[in-house]
């Protein structure tokens, strides 16, 4: 085998605090009711990629992950679980595992990922170019899914943050630029070598960044054994791998470079490659000409390759890294991209376990999902949400565009919109939760009316 | 007339139809380029009448301008006015049933944008109108360009104006186009074609060029080019007239006005781009570009354009295999050589075993036996003797080579000039019986502004006659000096400013692979600086998987006020802005930005420092240098804001910053720039020492720089007791 998986699990994300807790790192925070980790898996299980190195950071959390793996995908994956040191980042945590890597090519892939896109079509364009990465980049949902109910938080969103900044080649086979990170808001900067190296660049803003990334092995080392500093992936080696694609610092591309002028018809004869250039020859692969173009006189200019794969549309592809995101995932999986949940959804289009108990006048709408052994009161109404395992939910509830976890309790004449309810909670009588996060184990007394809070409560992480 | 503007409105556009049959489609053709590349032949007569592929350039212009369905057109002449009026005269463009040309002259007009102002002043233009140069060639239709024009100027008003580009990628080496013209970038907005960014005088010291971030806030996508070339044919709409008129400060189509409306966000006038893809269009900018056209149009990419199609004007030549055209009468000995894509005008006679190939002779040329021409523009009336060998060079009319002269490659003959006996003519000279001008703006920035000494020109007897009859006795007081140049009559001009350097540039003659390979390698050191540049790229301290999003304001203010002051201050370098303006200009971004004067001095510092580092320099010591220079320069500027210890202070503390962040090379020099600091009186005593002082309780990491100046410390310490 020679492409080795690396999933990048994360720890307890301070951005989907008060979602995470000791209990549940980010990876088992749950999409449709099973953790977030089990779609990557999936995914990889579908793509018969048997091997994979789920990278959790801080020893707790790799427990807690590893211990879920073992019992869930036993007989089916053979992961391993590696926990680093928390805050290395994800150039940081390669670097850990760094001697455990041994495969020709690392798929490297977020924990966060929910997606459809086969890992295999990257790996594929990745080989067809022999490039040192390549990343995989899926367009922005055209459609705002401006219905869902906390439309205040993505209005916002939206206009704080811009997706990345790529650079294609016409082909849209060639990663040129990569903005990363604070570098998104500022102006686009483009380098003029390589824009003349390729002619013409595409730079978009509707593209966003995976982070499902190939990468050479030995490029990857070498990137992160000669720069120290570099801590992430996308914001650091990413962009420094697409920045230098034309004059190569990687040692052990040497090899690459060899095989481009031994390519077709010898040694060049420095001649007839000045004359191709001149004549404005434009071959498929600017790389090539740009290294050969030195043929003649000076020392063989080293490039590498920089590719992506950019997914077709139709294609689901989200990434659960804020609260946001969370919501969203949630509601997705269970209503457009319900085939990623694994569910077969009733004819309501809505999940329904057959533990679950509801009492009289009580609707489960579609795009809904109640999980085992939960039990509803009369007349409340279900719109639009997850709700989990054993839960115990009063009479006259409204429950909308929410994602409610396991083992809630919500009393009588409660109503929930556009919130995250974690596991444990009390919510007592009459209580009014509006955009709110109510974190493991609150208890939001009765009557109580909430507007767009984190409530949480007092826990150090 | 009523019936043929009928007939071509419903080319243009059913609904469109009516509307454009009120207007007939005017053109501005600017007979003078308002630029100095072609002389000394432009001395003697205006450019666009100087013969390409023997028909003078202004032909093709108008003889496609009326096949394109142009109706009316303005030739604006400025230089040499009285000769491009006499040629037209002479002609029959005056009297076209069609197509009316008129003639709109100007003595005092130095650029593009003086021509457009007199001719707005004028009132001529009455509706959308093309504008080219007396130099271009081209078959394109107009058709389908006008009428996306049309369209999107009906949807949007600020649409006023569509350029017309090319494909063509320029050379990865020379970084010119084929037609010798400087490379190009461009944003266009792959949607719309709205035109979004264009750099046509590259900086080649910056390895990055920028885009302005508010040009994807409202497009997902922008395609940038270096791959296209601009055919400099405008389809403007009459405002663009007026936009001259408002901003009388605008000279150049391009350097000027197109960036200008680019840069001008206020207005919101908006540049559209139309690609042409089969057809052809290109401008003879420069020599190379002569020499790129002249044998495009010998290979017939400008078909209908070609010499053995009668435009106007030029004499019948027949075409033969190989990519030859001969006039009927030409008088070719037995032994002679016509190699392939040669186009040999009336009445010349070729000698015996002489050797014509890639090359243009005019008409009445008498080129004796065993000549070896070769990639060569030959025009009129030229007399070649015996043996001479002349290789990518453009001889003008009447000049006459004694036997055994040679021209190396680029030369350039101008009117008249005798070449002596065996006399070689070294590669790139150009030789003119004029002497050149003592003043040489050559800067190419003031290009309209050199206009002025073309003009003096003009005040000199304008018609040929009488030029000749000048040149003369000029030659025959002149002979003796101008002999000993050239064995002949003639002056060889020395180079321009920019020297012979960059002579090869714009030259016929085709680069040289040496040349070449000499240009790679100065490009890898290009590279290298290229690449230092871009590594200073900070790393980014945010960790993990989770982006964070938000990012501290008051830093990133902080941050643009920084940006801000570094960009005010290197314009003031290069404009030589004075102090006091700077001052004020810092002080206008301070209060934008609402910060401290304490982060003027920060920045500003971190302004000289950075450009100070950003000078090539090659060790420490160097660097050390350049500092004591940039610092003793802006010296005064830096005490204007260090009012107190507090801001003293803050250029430590910002230097120790950079030091350890973005300009690590001054690192080792920490110690060295404080003494220097110290002893220019930039920092007090008293501030060195508040540092230290504050510094005292810091980490030990925190203590690097502090160490590192002890010494110096300790010399201050010492110092300061002693005067006690």
């Amino acid at each position: 085998m020679d492409f080795q998986v690396v999933v990048l699990a994360g720890g307890f994300s301070k951005n989907l605090v008060p979602l995470v807790s000791k209990e549940v790192p980010k990876a088992l925070l749950p999409v449709a009711n099973q953790p977030v980790i089990l779609y990557v898996l999936e995914l990889l299980d579908q793509n018969d990629l048997k091997y994979a190195i789920v990278v959790v950071e801080g020893e707790s959390a790799a427990l807690l992950i590893s211990s879920w793996i073992s019992i869930n995908f036993v007989d089916r994956l053979h992961v391993e679980v590696i926990a680093v040191p928390e805050d290395v980042g994800t150039a940081g945590a390669l670097r850990a595992i760094d001697h455990r890597l041994t495969a020709k090519d690392i798929l490297v892939m977020s924990g966060d990922l929910v997606t459809e896109i086969p890992p295999g079509a990257v790996a594929a364009t990745h080989r067809r170019h022999d490039a040192v990465v390549t990343a995989m980049l899926c367009p922005v949902p055209v459609s705002g899914l401006s219905e869902s109910g906390s439309s205040s938080g993505k209005e916002k969103s939206k206009k704080t943050s811009r997706y990345n900044i790529v650079s294609l080649d016409p082909t849209k086979q060639f990663l040129l630029h990569i903005a990363a990170g604070a570098e998104v808001d500022k102006d686009v900067r483009a380098q003029k070598s390589i824009l003349r190296a390729v002619g013409m660049m595409e730079i978009r803003s509707d593209l966003i960044d995976t982070h499902m990334y190939a990468f050479k092995r030995s490029a990857l080392q070498d990137v992160l054994n000669q720069k120290e500093n570099f801590q992430s992936l996308r914001r650091d080696v990413l962009p420094y791998l697409v920045r230098s694609q034309l004059r190569s610092e990687l040692l052990s591309n040497g090899v690459q470079s060899d095989e481009n002028s031994n390519g077709q018809d010898g040694p060049p004869d420095s001649k007839i490659v000045l004359s191709q250039l001149l004549a404005n020859s434009s071959t498929p692969n600017f790389h090539d000409i740009y290294a050969l173009g030195l043929a003649g006189s000076a020392p063989m200019r080293k490039t590498h390759k920089c590719c992506v794969y950019v997914a077709n549309k139709s294609n689901y592809c989200s990434r659960m890294n804020t609260i946001q995101a969370f919501t969203d995932i949630n509601r997705d999986v269970v209503g457009e991209a319900s085939h990623l949940s694994g569910y077969t959804f009733s004819a309501q289009n809505n999940i329904i376990h057959p533990s679950a108990v509801l009492g009289s006048k009580t609707t489960v709408g579609p795009q809904c999902m109640l999980g085992e052994g939960s039990q509803m009161g009369d007349k409340s109404s279900v719109k639009k949400s997850v709700i989990g395992r054993h839960c115990r939910i009063g009479s006259n509830v409204k429950i909308v565009n929410s994602v409610v976890m396991n083992h809630v309790s919500i009393a009588d004449g409660c109503s929930i919109q556009g919130s995250i309810i974690c596991s444990n909670v009390q919510i007592q009588e009459r209580a009014v939760l509006k955009d709110c996060q109510v974190g493991a184990g609150f208890v939001v007394s009765a009557g109580g009316e909430y507007k767009g809070e984190a409530l949480a409560k007092k826990e150090k992480f | 007339m009523v019936a043929k503007k009928g007939s071509r409105g419903g080319t243009v556009g059913e609904d469109a139809g009516e509307e454009l049959s009120r207007v007939p489609l005017q053109a501005i053709l600017l007979a003078d380029s308002f630029a100095t590349l072609f002389r000394p032949i432009t001395l003697e007569r205006p450019k666009v009448l100087l013969p390409l592929v023997n028909a003078p350039m202004i032909e093709y212009t108008l003889a496609w301008l009326e096949s394109a369905g142009v109706e009316e057109v303005f030739v604006f002449c400025c230089a040499h006015s009285k000769q491009v009026i006499e040629y037209l005269e002479n002609s029959n463009w005056l009297n076209q049933p069609n197509f009316l040309v008129s003639t709109i002259e100007s003595y005092n007009a130095m650029s593009a944008g003086d021509a457009l102002r007199l001719i707005y002043e004028k009132n001529v233009i009455h509706g959308d109108f093309v504008l080219v140069t007396g130099d271009t060639v081209s078959n394109m239709p107009l058709t389908q360009a006008l009428k996306e024009h049309k369209e999107r100027k009906k949807r949007d008003s600020n649409a006023v104006m569509t350029m017309v580009i090319k494909q063509s990628k320029p050379s990865p080496i020379t970084h010119q186009s084929r037609l010798g013209t400087e490379e190009l970038f461009m944003a266009i907005d792959p949607e719309t074609k709205e035109l979004l960014y264009y750099e046509d005088k590259a900086d080649t010291s910056k390895g990055t060029l920028t885009l302005d971030k508010t040009m994807l806030l409202d497009r997902s996508s922008i395609s940038l080019h270096n791959d296209k070339q601009d055919c400099y044919i405008d389809i403007c709409s009459p405002e663009v007239l007026s936009l001259f008129t408002d901003n009388f400060d605008y000279q150049h189509l391009r350097r000027h006005f197109v960036k200008g409306l680019l840069v001008d966000d206020l207005m919101g006038y908006k540049i559209f781009t139309h690609e042409i893809h089969s057809s052809y269009a290109a401008r003879v900018e420069n020599y190379r570009s002569y020499d790129t056209i002249s044998k495009d149009i010998i290979q017939r990419w400008t078909y209908p354009l070609v010499p053995d199609i009668q435009f106007l004007q030029n004499s019948l030549t027949k075409l033969e295999r190989r990519g030859t055209y001969r006039a009927s009468d030409v008088g070719l000995s037995r032994s002679a050589k016509m190699g392939p894509f040669t186009v040999i005008g009336s009445r010349t006679t070729i000698g015996k075993h002489s050797e014509v190939s890639n090359s243009v002779i005019g008409e009445d040329c008498v080129i004796g036996s065993n000549v070896s021409i070769d990639g060569c523009y030959i025009w009129n009336k030229v007399n070649i003797e015996d043996g001479c060998r002349l290789k990518h060079a453009i001889v003008c009319d009447g000049v006459t080579m004694k036997s055994g002269a040679v021209l190396e490659a680029g030369v350039v003959l101008s009117f008249k000039v005798i070449i002596g006996q065996n006399f070689v003519v070294p590669a790139y000279s150009k030789v003119s019986l004029l002497q050149q001008p003592v003043k040489q703006d050559s800067d190419e920035e003031l290009e309209y502004a050199d206009n002025s000494s073309g003009n003096i020109e003009i005040t000199l007897p304008n018609t040929a006659d009488v030029l000749e009859e000048e040149l003369r006795t000029e030659v025959s007081d002149l002979q003796i000096q101008a002999a000993s140049e050239v064995g002949g009559a003639g002056f060889i001009w020395s180079v321009g400013e920019k020297g012979l350097e960059e002579e090869w540039r714009h030259s016929v003659a085709p680069i040289s692979a040496d040349r070449l390979v000499e240009i790679i390698k100065s490009a890898a050191d290009e590279l290298d600086i290229s690449n230092a540049e871009s590594n200073i790229l900070p790393p980014s301290g945010e960790l993990g998987l989770d982006s964070g999003n938000e990012s501290d304001d008051g830093r990133d203010d902080l941050t643009h006020f920084e940006n801000e002051v570094e960009a005010t201050f290197l314009r003031a370098i290069h404009e030589n802005v004075e102090e006091d303006h700077i001052i004020l200009e810092v002080n206008s971004l301070r209060l934008s930005y609402n910060l401290a004067s304490t982060d003027c001095a920060g920045a500003l510092f971190y302004a000289m420092m950075k450009y100070a580092v950003d000078t090539p320099h090659g060790s420490a010591g160097e660097l050390l240098k350049i500092t004591d220079g940039v610092i003793g320069k802006w010296e005064k500027l830096l005490k204007y804001y260090l009012l107190s210890l507090d801001e003293e202070i803050e250029v430590i503390l910002k230097f120790e910053e950079m030091c350890l962040e973005s300009t690590k090379e001054y690192a080792n020099l920490f110690s060295q720039i404080l003494h220097l600091l110290y002893d220019k009186d930039i920092l007090q005593e008293d501030g060195i020492l508040r540092w230290e002082s504050e510094k005292e309780q810091a980490d030990e990491s925190d203590k690097v720089f502090v160490k590192k100046a002890e010494k110096f410390l300790q010399w201050l310490k010492e110092a300061s007791e002693e005067e006690d």
